[in-house]
Order: C-alpha cells, then structure tokens, then sequence
C-alpha cells in the first residue's frame, strides 16, 4: 500500500533562516506544505466516497486503523479534475486531531529553503489561490505555492 | 457492604492520605496557598459525602476541622504548629471512624465532643495555643501528640479503638503515639479496601479500548486473508490470535461496565425530597440495579432517567387524597425495571399513577399548531401520547420547581437517540404511564448489516432493523402476484405492500444521490424494513451482504451536518464504510410517527352464518374440545422452547424477532411442565408508518388447518370465545383474537375516545355475511361510531331512499343480488348518498381489485381482516370531509 514514512530532515537554523518544505505539484502548479504540517505521504489509495459531501470531500480512506478524510486539493483549488485514470498521491495533515488526505498530482522531494526567498502571495493571484496560500517561493527554475494548510482544511467552517 | 460505602471509603481513604502530607508540607509553608485550598477541598469533600451516606460522627468531626481550615484559609487564624496539630488529630479520629466503617459497615460508636471543643476553640482562636501542651514531638513526620486545647485536661488517653465505644468517663482526646496493635488493625481494616479496587482514569480505559477495537479489526482482516488460503502454517495461531483477541475485547469491554444501579443511586434520595416537596407518597421499586452496561451510555443515561422519575413523580402520580378517590394505594409507586434483551439494555420507568391526560396533550398540541383538529381526532390515544416527545411540549398547567418546564421529554429523547438507543411509552388512563427506553450496551461495538447500493457499501445499525424483504425486480413484478413482494409506485413514489399494509419507502441510491445500479432494480432489491421510533420506514437497498460487528467511530468535523450518517467504520477487508442514521434518514423524508389502532369489545349475541369458505386454524388448549380461528389474523405458528420464556412484570415474554412478546396462556395458566410450548403469534401492524407488535397465544396443540363454511353459533356468556361452529364435523369453539389480544396488553386496543362534543360519525355496514357482518359491527361501536348494518345492497338504497343519512359507507364486494361495485356506481351516479365517502371491504386485495374499486367510485380499499386498517381508513376519510367541511 505504497505508505512511505517520511523522513524528515533536521529543522535547520533556530532563526529561521531555513524553512523545510514537502514538495508537491497540482495541475503542474509546484506547491509546497511545511514538513510539520505533514504526518504522511500515501501513494494510490481505496477511497471511499461519502455520498452528499461537499465536491472537494473525495471520501475517506482507511490508514493503519484511523480513519482518514480525503480531500481532493484540485477541487479545492477550483482546477479541473485530474483526467481519470491517473495515478494520485495523498499528503496527510493533522487538524484538530482529525487526520485528512490532501490528495494531489504528485509528491516529490523535500526541500529546504532560505527565508529571503519568500514573498507575500501577489494582489493578483485568483482568490481561490490567494485563500489557500501564504506567500510564495523563489526557487531559481520555478515558484512554489506555500499552502495554507489549516486553511486548505477548513472545509467545516465554510460550509 | 453498600457499593456506595466502599466507594466512599476507597475515595476518603485516598483523600486522607493526602491529607496527612499536605497538612505537613502546609506547616512547612505556611502560605502556600495552593496546598491550603487542597485541604480545605479535601475535608470538604469527606464532609459532604459523609453527610449524604448519613455518618454523623464523621460528618461533625470533618466539619469542625473544616471549620478551623476556613478561618486559616481566611487568614483569620496563622497557620502554627498547634492548628497543625489540632487539625491533624481531627483527621487521626475520621481515619479511626472510616476504619470501623470499612470493618463493620458501621460507624462505630463514640464520643468526640472534646475533640470537637477544642477544633471549636482553635477555629475561634481562642486560647488553643495557650492551653495546648507544646508539641512533644516534631509534627513534621509523626503524628502530633496534643493535648486537648479547651476544656479538657490534658490527660493522653489511648485511642479509642475501632468499633467499641472507649472507655466511659475518659474522652479519648489524643490519638497518642500509636499502640502497636491499634495501627495493625487500622491497616486491615484499610487494605481490603484499598487493595481491591484500582483506580484507573478513563482515559487510560477509553485508550485501551480504542487500541482493542483496532486489534479486532486487524485481526478481521488478517482473518480475511488467511480464508483465501488453505493450509496456511498461520492458521492455527491466527486461531489462537482471534481467540486471545476476542477474550481481550471481553475483557477490557468488561472494565468498562458498570451496574446500573450506579446511575440509580441518587433516585433514592431524589424521590423521597420530591415527596416531600409535592407532598406525596412516593415508594420507588428499583430492579435489575445490577444489569451492567458501558460506562460511557451509564453517564448518558443518567440525566434521562433522574428526568423521567422526576415526570413520573411529578405528573404522573397522584396525590394520597387523589389516589384515595381512585381506590388506589395511597403511596405511589415508581418502579424501574432494567435488564438484557439481545445486544441491548431495556430500562422501564413505570409509575401506577394517573396516565397521560389526552385531553390536555391534545388540546395543547392545537394550540401549538402541531396538528389540526380532524389530525388530532382521527389520532388514537397512543399517537397522542407521543406528542409529548415532541420539543418545547410540557403539559404541565403549573410550572413547578420539579419538572413542567418545557424543556422535557423531548430532551430525553434526544439524548436517547443520540446514543442510538429509543423511546416508547404506553400509558392507560388511570393505571399508570410507562416509558421504555432501549439503548445499547455499547457504543464502541455495533452489530450492523452491510447493505449496498448504488455501488456503494453502507452499514445500518442492527438495532433498527425489523425485517429484510426480498422485492421482485421490475422483470418479475407481472409475472409475480401473493409471492413475493413487489414496490409499487404512488406518482413516482415507492411503497410495499407488506402483509396487507403500505410500507413507505425510500431508495438509498436516490437519497444519497449514487448512481442507480440498473442491473440490480432488474433483477430485485432487497428492502431493509427499520423502525424508527413508532414509525416504520423501508429503505432500498441494491444487495444485503452480512452483519458484522462494526466498530462506531465519529465522522470527520466537516462531514457532520450530513445526517444521514451517524459514523463510520472499517470493515474486515480494510475498507471504510458509513454508518447509516435510520433517524436520520426518517427524518430527511419527513416521517414522523402515525398509526391506528383498533378496538375490541365485540358484545357477542346473535347467530351469524357465512356463505363463504374461510380457512380456520384448529388448535387444542385447557380441554380436550377443538378451537378454531381464522387463519388470516394469525400471523405465524411458532414452537417455543421453556426456556426462552421469562417472566416479565408478572407476565411470561418471550424474546421474540429481537423484541419482547407477551405470551397469553388461552387456558389460564402457563403449564411448565411441558418443554415446548405451541404458540400462535397475532401481529398488530398499524398501516404504513405505525408500529409493529405482537402477541403470543400459548396452546397445547396445533392440530389442522380446514376451510370451511362458517357457521358461527355466537354466544355472549364465554368471555374469549366469539362462538362455536360445526368445522371438520365437530363443534369447535371459534375464539375471539380481539379478547386475547387485550390480555397480552392493556393498552392494546384503547378505547376510542372521540373529541368531546362531536357527534358520533354514523357508519352504513354493508355486508351479507352474517360472520363478518357480526364482527365488524360490535368493533365499530366501541370505536364510538353509530352503526347501521345492511345485508344487501339493495336494502341500503332503500335506506337511502328513505331518507336516511350516514357519514360514510363500508360495503363488501361480493355480494349476491347487486355487488358492491355496481353498488357503489348506483350511489355515485347521484342522490343524496352521492359525494359520501366509501370503502370498500374485500377478502381478496390485490393490485386489479383495488383499481377496479377505486374507478367504481371507491374511497378506499380494505382487507376483510385487517380491522385496524378498516378503522384507519375510516378516522381517514372523516377526517378529510371534517376537515374539508
């Protein structure tokens, strides 16, 4: 059930200078979650939808014993459904000691990232992207989304 | 010994022993604030329980050292080595006292008056530390040796031992160093106490228990697995695994139980201050205390139930002056009744008071708009009770201090519910009201039945679940007739015909929005019949797969407003389903409760004779002649082992289809001797949304089944026997199912009781069997209707002609001369009789009768023996001229 334990790497610099960041894309977009944030990363899951739930409630998924509800991040994000039949992966957050699967396109590495390449999110990004995001980072090749994960999960008080 | 008393002692035992170290670390810090107020809240504690177990001595010596610890905590008096001291010794003298408790279950007896005079002089700082003899030895480690302060001369007596009074004249003042044997014994007296019962916080159990019902899902699934291979070297410790792991959920399950009783003990109490307070007299019975149940439902239960004694004591027992005028007892009597019934806990509050006042519970439901009056009128006595479940609904004219505040039995149903459990109540006027709350056990581990549809699994909590039917898919419905079952549709809305009554339905992939699985709808569905409170629901399902016990976990936050589902789970395979919430579900399409009910006191005189072959039942019971009954009001023929049969209030039950039946001997008596008994079980199925209940009818033997045609000698003087008849060539005895039925249960059939000041509706029978013709009549009247009855069709014009007017016409069908179409078609064409509602009474009912009925100008369309559908049907088609008048 291609469950990898993360590890994490050492947090760098009490200042603050470093922040680490789980890496991932959604509809190409390079999006990054603080390592803290994350308590797993899950490959291809058997989700079970839950009928009636909001659009971005993909359903619920079984992992080791707890129960896990899936959201689908693209959906959330207000992007089109990934084309069927591809492959997703999930980031597992913890909010209010209630787990919850973001599910994404793709997971990739972690990264470690200097602060002055930090930018508060542009006026200019679509809200739905503003709401969900805290800033941006430089990368040299491409930017990285920061999401807001409390923010990203607080589907219950929307709706 | 009181399980209340060994509470006590194994809580005041551990208060003590802090006690004594925070006193000491309390002298060494003087103003440590925080130790002071853990004294005082500790001495304050004993205080107060002692006071509710009624302990006086305890209870004086704990309160003047209370006293003395609210002035130091005060700051009126300094914290010194003599308060100290003082203090201490008052709680040397309750560790003596609580010892003798813990060996006698007794306070022993014995004089603190010295010791109480001089806590009282140190609390009025008065002299204590002048008259006390200085500590002798350091207070810091042992216990102080003081001299009385006051009045006392200071005179170190020996301690008073346990139980025997000390000896006369001397007050033991001082608990001097102590004597070798007197700590022996004190430690005896304590260890029993203390060692047999740990203290273990929830939490710590509730962990265990959320870590067991992960082992038992593991191991499901690793059972799952090890099915698909044969052989395995694993089998055999998997075996051994399973077994430790179900011993192990027993096991931590069993930590969690507790008595119920635990959540009566403050009833006793409760009951005699409302006595007092509503000056009645109250006698509370309480049985089953010791019927266990998961501490979690313990703690949910607990207020529902000190509310429903409250009621109970409130409105529903009269006072002695009432009960007196009623010839009744003059104490009333509250009874609790607790006990094990399948997977869950059955709790009766019962109380011998005056009953529900339907007037006023339907007067009050007008004025709150709850129900219009031809609703209210065509309710029966039992709908009308269950208003009072309803929210913000109280009856009560006077608000009292005790309970009539609006905020009542709705609550109590809601918290019910909320733990998966349900309410009913059955209330006779004059006799007494009973509610009956069933719960489950536990709420971590629920049986359910994995149903699917629209491709997806669901589980439905085993507890609402009445019934599975099979439906015929939309293929076979032509082709099938009385078979099987199959969902009809009302403008598109589905219902089942389920033994003679209309089943309302829902589909689960239309109200969850799933995609249909059309192959499924082709070849059948199953229905999955769930009661919810007194209503009776059907939901579709696609497939029903297993029960499985299923481990209840609370959905995530954000999917909480859907209320559909009450949880989620994970199965044996691994996967995750949701729970479905029958409430829920009930709710979301609007079902509240509805039902009818009939009456039974057919005074029995006359002849009556039918043309008609009627399948009779013959049996054997009390003697050697032959009885019979139509075979249509028997519901089922059971055999039924002596053991299954309990006594319950003085009536033998039997667990039957997951609830209790009440079993009527026809002979008299129940003969224990044999080791099955034959039993014919009645139902009584109010139409579509009402309940379902049964009863059992013991006799010594079933015999045969005939068709005959009836001919009924009826006679009057035999109560229970509606007549005798000539069937299979013998005289046989025709029994009266409307008598028994009302032995099974007081409130069976209530009387019907019109609305006061409406005329009595005026009913036109029309009927040529004598048999029916003699049954329907007598149980029309006792509804409360006139009743007029016609032979022939024929004879009904003419009383039409005659001018003659009714309020509604039953009429049979087949009838010589002018059948009841042709009939109905005569009326309707014109006349007076024109726009009367009309119902049609028919031995066969299916599908082509009723419409033909229907288009022939019929009202309705009813079963010749479903009498309670009749009177529906009836209350129906009054209520809506009433209402359209």
């Amino acid at each position: 059930m291609g469950t990898t334990v993360l590890e994490r790497p050492a947090e760098t610099s009490a200042d603050g200078e470093e922040r680490v960041f789980v890496t991932l894309t959604v509809a190409d977009q390079l999006c990054g979650v603080p390592v803290q944030a994350v308590r797993d990363v899950l490959g291809e899951q058997v989700i079970t939808r839950i009928p009636l739930a909001p659009p971005e409630i993909a359903g619920s998924l079984n992992l080791r014993g707890r129960i896990v509800t899936a959201i689908d991040l693209r959906r959330r994000l207000g992007l089109p459904d990934a084309p069927a039949g591809t492959q997703r992966m999930s980031v597992v957050a913890e909010q209010g000691s209630e787990l919850y699967a973001l599910l994404v396109d793709q997971v990739s590495e972690v990264l470690s990232l200097p602060a002055d390449t930090f930018e508060r999110n542009p006026p200019t990004l679509p809200p739905q992207w503003a709401a969900h995001s805290v800033g941006i980072h430089r990368l040299h090749d491409r930017l990285m989304v920061v999401l807001d994960v409390a923010r990203v999960l607080a589907l219950a008080q929307e709706g | 010994m009181d399980d209340l008393l060994v509470d006590f002692l194994t809580e005041t035992n551990e208060s003590l022993a802090e006690l004594d170290l925070a006193l000491v670390r309390l002298e060494r810090t003087p103003d440590d604030a925080q130790t002071l107020s853990l004294i005082f809240r500790l001495v304050h504690t004993i205080k107060g329980t002692c006071g509710f177990l009624g302990l006086p001595r305890l209870e004086h010596v704990a309160h003047a050292g209370e006293n003395v610890l609210v002035r130091v905590r005060d700051g009126v008096l300094a914290v010194t080595p003599d308060t100290i001291s003082t203090v201490l010794f008052a709680i040397d003298r309750i560790k003596e006292i609580v010892a003798g408790l813990a060996a006698t279950g007794n306070e022993p007896t014995g004089d603190d008056s010295a010791l109480l005079a001089a806590l009282d002089a140190v609390a009025e700082g008065r002299g204590a530390p002048a008259a006390a003899t200085p500590p002798a030895a350091p207070p810091v480690t042992t216990p102080p040796v003081t001299a009385p302060p006051a009045p006392a001369p200071p005179a170190p007596a020996p301690p008073a031992p346990a139980p025997p009074a000390p000896a006369p004249g001397v007050p033991p003042v001082a608990a001097a160093p102590e004597p070798a044997p007197e700590p022996a014994e004190a430690g005896q007296a304590e260890a029993p106490v203390a060692g047999q019962t740990i203290r273990v916080g929830v939490d710590v159990l509730e962990g265990l228990m959320t870590l067991v019902s992960e082992l038992v899902l593991t191991r499901n699934q690793l059972l799952q697995l090890a099915r698909t291979q044969e052989d395995s070297a694993f089998s055999v410790p998997l075996q051994r695994l399973s077994h430790i792991t179900s011993d192990l959920q027993e096991g931590v399950m069993k930590t969690r139980m507790q008595p119920i009783g635990n959540a009566w003990n403050k009833l006793p109490r409760l009951v005699r201050d409302l006595a007092r307070e509503l000056d009645k007299r109250i006698e509370l019975v309480l049985h089953g205390a010791d019927t266990e149940l998961d501490r979690q439902v313990l703690e949910l239960i607990k207020d529902p139930l000190t509310h429903m004694v409250r009621n109970s004591a409130d409105h529903g027992l009269e006072t002695p002056a009432e009960r007196r005028e009623a010839s009744k007892p003059e104490s009333g009597r509250i009874t609790l009744n607790a006990f094990h019934e399948g997977g869950h806990i059955i709790i009766e509050v019962a109380d011998d008071g005056r009953g529900l006042p339907v007037d006023r519970i339907r007067a009050k439901a007008l004025s709150r708009g709850l129900a219009t009056e031809a609703e209210l009128a065509a309710m029966t006595d039992a709908q009308i009770h269950r208003f009072i479940f309803r929210a913000g609904f109280s009856t009560a004219a006077v608000v009292t201090a005790v309970s009539g505040r609006g905020v009542g039995m709705d609550v109590v149903k809601t918290n019910i519910e909320r733990i998966g459990g349900t309410i009913d109540l059955k209330s006779a006027p004059g006799q007494g009201t009973t509610f009956l709350v069933k719960i489950p056990l536990t709420l971590a581990i629920v049986s359910a039945l994995i149903v699917q549809a629209g491709r997806e699994r669901f589980a439905i909590p085993q507890i609402s679940v009445v019934e599975l039917v099979r439906a015929a898919g939309s293929e076979g419905a032509a082709a099938s007739d009385r078979t099987e079952s199959r969902i009809e549709h009302i403008n598109g809305t589905p219902v089942l015909r389920l033994r003679d009554r209309l089943l309302p339905l829902v589909n689960l992939a239309g109200l969850l929005r799933l995609e249909r699985d059309a192959g499924a709808e082709e070849t059948g569905q199953c229905i999955v019949v769930t009661q919810v409170g007194a209503s009776m629901l059907g939901i579709i399902v696609d497939r029903v797969f297993d029960t499985e016990e299923i481990v209840v976990k609370p959905v995530a936050p954000i999917l909480r407003h859907i209320t559909m589902f009450s949880g989620n789970t994970i199965l044996g395979d691994g996967s995750v389903i949701m729970i479905l919430d029958p409430n829920g579900i009930a709710r979301a399409n609007g079902i509240a409760g509805s039902e009818s009910r009939g009456t039974e006191n057919a005074p029995r005189t006359a002849v009556a004779q039918s043309e008609q072959r009627t399948a009779m039942l013959l049996f054997r019971a009390g003697d050697t002649s032959p009885k019979a009954v139509p075979l249509a009001l028997v519901a089922r023929l059971e055999d039924i082992e002596r053991d299954r049969i309990e006594i319950s209030t003085g009536q033998p039950v039997v667990q039957y289809r997951g609830r209790l039946m009440p079993l009527v001997p026809l002979s008299g008596t129940l003969d224990t001797a044999k080791e099955r008994q034959a039993v014919l079980v009645f139902n009584d199925i109010d139409r579509g949304l009402g309940r379902d209940r049964c009863m059992g009818l013991v006799v010594d033997e079933i015999l045969d089944v005939v068709e005959e045609r009836l001919r009924v000698e009826l006679s009057g003087d035999r109560p229970g026997l509606l007549g005798t008849a000539v069937v299979a060539g013998r005289a046989t005895d025709v029994i009266d199912t409307g008598y028994w039925l009302t032995q099974a249960a007081a409130d069976w059939f209530c009387s019907g009781q019109k609305s006061g000041g409406v005329r009595p509706a005026k009913v036109l029978v029309v009927e040529d069997s004598d048999f029916f013709r003699n049954l329907l009549v007598p149980a029309l009247a006792a509804e409360g209707y006139e009743v007029t009855a016609c032979e022939t069709a024929t004879r009904a014009l003419r009383l039409r002609d005659s001018g003659m007017m009714f309020d509604v016409v039953v009429s049979d069908i087949e009838m010589p001369e002018m059948d009841g179409l042709e009939f109905v078609r005569t009326l309707r064409a014109g006349g007076a009789w024109a726009e009367l509602p009309m119902l049609a009474l028919s031995g066969r009912v299916n599908h082509a009768e009723m419409a033909a009925g229907r288009s022939a100008g019929f009202t309705d369309y009813v079963g010749k023996f479903d009498r309670a559908a009749l009177l529906a049907s009836l209350r129906q088609c009054l209520g809506e001229t009433a209402h359209a008048a």
